[in-house]
């Protein structure tokens, strides 16, 4: 981390950098012209109303949707000319917003395929499950709180739990950068909490971006939260500035 | 290989062979037209497509026998009965199917795929023990006989024309149909959201299961539009199934004028090919270039880019 | 006992069966020529072997697995048939010392495609890398392109009837609609003796039971995990750093290569190959002795293959008509009503009581009863 972004001399070592990030499907510009930064270690939080296109920025991030124009940059790497496989290795981890897992394997082979080794086909082939693998899928599995289902098959955890072995695939991977779409929507109160508490162990020694529509649980982990409006950024700040900005207010409460 | 013809010959010969792509082209429309229906909008493969077109046909040889047999002072018209024979009976058994089979399939399009081959495997035998192994055509009424003339050298075959004329028709009809009436609107709604279709009281099976006997009605009329202009065998729809389904996906699945553009194209492609190489080969080669081209460009020639 | 070692355990002993049933119980009850027969059918197992772990694992459905058996088999004869095309057997031709369907089409020298089929080391490594090669570049325009499904079905599908109808157009090359016919020796050793297809029958079982093993090794390796997870939720996986198309290119060749011995071997015990196994017809039918066996059991494929042929021989036999009524049933039925196949049955049916007779508990097989692939 020493290079700094030339657009932006101010602040020194960004670990993300979006800038004038466009796309547009048919016409319809579904993020326009988007620029912000994220700061190594810092909490981000993409708030917004239905369709202003938070969950198409992480799509863009990852390289799931390639953008019409703009830039997106990694520890100064331009992720919008990498695939998918390759952003991934960089450091950026993603969580879909419907719990995404491997119904027909175990809990342990879902996090063990997670594990940063053995990605290419000889690789693969060769893959040996040895004390390191066994050791640390144990580890996160405890952290995630399914140390005692590691032989479970994945299609019979409940909801919540889906979404602790998803968020617990991303950390097996260890990213830089962890993106988070919803966390999370769907669940009890009790899972709700347990998922706070999971998250702001994890957010330690890496940043983070969640989308999330939950007010009292981005109150509590936000360091800075973006309002997306219709693609474009309405009000970005802390979380006291941002629920204080009347353009805020305006869209969420109405006309 | 231009020796020996002179300036106007040619022309005729290229003027003759741009007709025979155009009932080509119309042969392709008429069969692509029901299968784009179904894969288009249902998203569902149906191997048994051109079994469904030779039902027509061999409705059409049926109904022909029929009025020679008891009306022949009608023969001139037989052939209009016989198309709607066609559509009804094909449009019931595709209901009918859909009933018993594709609708439980609906999310495994691959094993959707295997079950319609069987389909046709056992509606091929049934062609075979009921109307025999061997081809059958059907005789033309005398107004579809014949050619007219254009030129000294040029001159086109009525029923080829008759064929050409009918393919417009049953296109604007299913345009009409898709685009311009509620049904059409109710159809494209279900593909497009079915939960919120059947939530704003469309009955998404009924759309189902008519949207599926629509497309085998189409290949029943396809068929029955065959036997202007070649005789039908048990076995002759398996022949046409690669071409129609590369025809559609070429086509871009979801567009009706995409598939009608592809037919063209890939008509046009294979029957100038034919002029200048073996049957086998111009086939061969045109099937080769639509694949590359599907290589390159997956999602069809004629899509808009949307999101996924 | 860990379930994996469990599971590893039970699986041997199905290939020990397996290998028990081919080479000792069928040698011993059945005549030379039923033998054979048994051959010929086990030459299909190859694809369906290939297509469980293609189709059943990793949910990528080919409908064009007839054109590398046809490779294979292909390369085969071609080798065959030039041992068979010396100077001095073809010397009433009027080019010595060619296959002789190329002289009946005036073609008056090698084609230059043949000539290194003139070696037997050249042959074999073609029957194997031909069709892996050829899948190499389907799959590699396809995969990267993300075509999969429906499409890459549709797709394999025009290339069987591409290839069938090149094969049958340029008979001075292929022998045409008839195949390579009349092949007699392998470096000098007859094939058509009754003893030379008895040795071939345990060459090719001995080959099916090497290719068994093969694929149980990669689907227990990770890469076999990573199959089912991007049948799944290929997203997730390639969201978890991996090249989802190469794994998928990895598969898909690995199966060709296997058809394309199974060509092979097809072409030794049968003594010809022809158009009529490359096909779309063939090739489908290919699918159903998967699908009959179980789509997610490779030993199940090979017992599915058996039956599927012995019941086309004998119905073909007695009731030609009804065969195809009965084999479009056979699809039908295979996918509404045991979408698992005999292994879906064997294990819902046979293994509990077997369980209870052996006073085990049965262990939770992790492939047991997944939804049929999309």
């Amino acid at each position: 981390m020493n290079a700094t972004p030339i657009s932006d001399q101010m602040a020194p070592d960004f670990l993300l950098a979006v800038e004038g990030l466009t796309v547009s499907f048919d016409g319809f510009k579904a993020v326009d012209d988007l620029s912000f930064y994220v700061d190594e270690n810092e909490i981000r939080v993409i708030i917004g109303p239905n369709g202003a296109g938070k969950t198409t920025v992480l799509d863009l991030i990852c390289g799931r949707t390639r953008a019409t124009s703009g830039s997106v940059k990694f520890k100064n790497t331009e992720l919008t000319k990498l695939k998918e496989y390759e952003i991934v290795r960089a450091g950026v981890g993603r969580k879909f917003q419907n719990p995404s897992i491997y119904d027909d394997l175990t809990v342990f082979e879902n996090l063990e395929i997670s594990y940063p080794r053995g990605r290419g086909v000889v690789g693969a082939l060769a893959f040996k499950r040895d004390r390191a693998v066994k050791e640390r899928v144990e580890e996160v599995a405890q952290t995630i709180f399914l140390a005692d289902l590691l032989d479970q098959r994945a299609e019979f955890l409940s909801h919540g739990q889906k979404q602790w072995l998803e968020i617990g695939m991303l950390l097996i991977q260890d990213p830089e950068l962890l993106m988070l779409d919803e966390p999370v929507a769907g669940m009890s109160v009790a899972e709700r909490k347990k998922t706070a508490e999971l998250l702001n162990r994890i957010i330690k020694d890496r940043s983070v971006i969640v989308i999330e529509h939950d007010m009292k649980f981005v109150e509590d982990i936000a360091h800075k939260v973006t309002v997306l409006h219709q693609g474009k950024i309405l009000s970005e700040g802390t979380m006291a500035k941002v629920q204080a900005d009347p353009k805020v207010i305006e869209v969420y409460l109405g006309h | 290989m231009f020796m020996g013809y002179s300036l106007g010959e040619l022309g005729s010969i290229f003027a003759m062979q741009a007709f025979a792509g155009l009932i080509l082209f119309s042969v392709f429309v008429l069969m692509s037209l029901g299968l784009a229906i179904i894969f288009g909008q249902m998203g569902v493969i149906n191997m048994a497509h051109g079994e469904f077109m030779i039902l027509g046909a061999y409705m059409t040889y049926l109904t022909s026998q029929l009025f020679q047999a008891y009306l022949p002072s009608l023969n001139g018209i037989y052939f209009f009965v016989a198309m709607a024979v066609a559509f009804v009976v094909s449009g019931a058994l595709g209901m009918l199917v859909e009933w018993s089979m594709i609708r439980f399939l609906y999310k495994r399009p691959l094993d959707t795929l295997l079950a319609t081959w069987g389909l046709s495997l056992i509606m091929q035998q049934a062609f075979r023990s009921i109307f025999g192994a061997r081809e059958v055509g059907v005789e033309l009424p005398d107004w579809m006989m014949g050619s007219l003339p254009v030129t000294d050298t040029i001159e086109v075959q009525i029923n080829g024309l008759f064929v050409m004329g009918l393919t417009t028709l049953i296109a604007a009809a299913v345009y009409l149909l898709m685009f311009r009436s509620r049904w059409g609107l109710q159809v494209r709604a279900v593909v497009q959201n079915r939960t919120m279709a059947g939530a704003v009281g469309i009955s998404t099976e009924r759309i189902d299961r008519y949207t599926f006997g629509l497309g085998c009605g189409i290949a029943g009329i396809a068929g029955s539009a065959f036997t202007m202009i070649g005789s039908t065998g048990p076995t002759a729809g398996q022949l046409y199934i690669v071409d129609t389904f590369l025809v559609v996906v070429f086509g871009g699945a979801a567009s009706l004028a995409g598939t009608i553009a592809s037919a063209f194209t890939i008509s046009q492609a294979q029957s100038t090919m034919e002029f200048f190489m073996s049957g086998s080969m111009a086939k061969v080669l045109t099937l080769l270039v639509v694949v590359g081209i599907l290589m390159l460009r997956p999602e069809g020639l004629f899509v808009l880019k949307v999101r996924r | 006992m860990t379930p994996a070692f469990t599971l590893r355990a039970k699986d041997l002993i199905g290939v020990v069966i397996l290998a028990l049933l081919l080479a000792v119980v069928l040698p011993l009850v059945l005549d030379p020529f039923r033998l054979n027969m048994v051959g010929k059918y086990l030459t299909y197992a190859f694809v369906a072997v290939g297509l469980v772990l293609c189709w059943g694992n990793a949910g990528i459905l080919s409908l064009g697995q007839g054109v590398f058996f046809g490779l294979g088999g292909y390369c085969m004869a071609m080798y065959l048939k030039l041992q068979a095309s010396t100077p001095e057997a073809t010397k009433i031709q009027s080019t010595p010392g060619i296959p002789d369907f190329m002289d009946w089409n005036q073609i008056t020298q090698l084609p230059f495609f043949w000539v290194p089929f003139k070696s037997l080391g050249f042959s074999l490594l073609a029957v194997v890398l031909v069709p892996a090669l050829f899948a190499l570049v389907l799959a590699f325009a396809l995969f990267k392109r993300r075509v999969g499904g429906v499409y890459f079905a549709i797709i394999t599908q025009a290339l069987a009837a591409i290839m069938t109808i090149l094969i049958v157009g340029q008979q001075g090359y292929t022998g045409g609609i008839n195949g390579i016919t009349d092949l007699r020796t392998l470096q000098g050793w007859d094939i058509r003796t009754d003893s030379a297809k008895f040795i071939l029958y345990f060459v090719n079982v001995t080959l099916l039971i090497g290719a068994i093993l093969l694929c149980q090794f990669v689907r227990r390796s990770k890469l076999g995990r990573i199959l089912v997870a991007m049948r799944d939720k290929e997203d997730r996986v390639r969201f978890s750093g991996y090249d989802v198309a190469s794994f998928k290119i990895f598969v898909f060749c690995f199966a060709a290569a296997l058809a394309g011995v199974g060509g092979a071997m097809f072409t030794l015990q049968v003594g010809f190959m022809s158009p009529s196994f490359v096909g779309i017809t063939p090739s489908i039918e290919m699918v159903i002795y998967t699908a009959v066996g179980g789509r997610l059991s490779l030993l199940g494929a090979v017992y599915g293959t058996l039956l599927v042929n012995w019941a086309k021989t004998s119905f073909s036999e007695s009731f030609p008509e009804l065969w195809l009524f009965g084999l479009g049933g056979l699809f039908i039925a295979v996918v509404l009503l045991f979408p698992n196949g005999l292994a879906g049955l064997y294990r819902s049916y046979v293994e509990p009581r077997l369980g209870a007779l052996f006073g085990r508990k049965r262990p939770a097989a992790p492939d047991a009863t997944p939804a049929p692939a999309e």
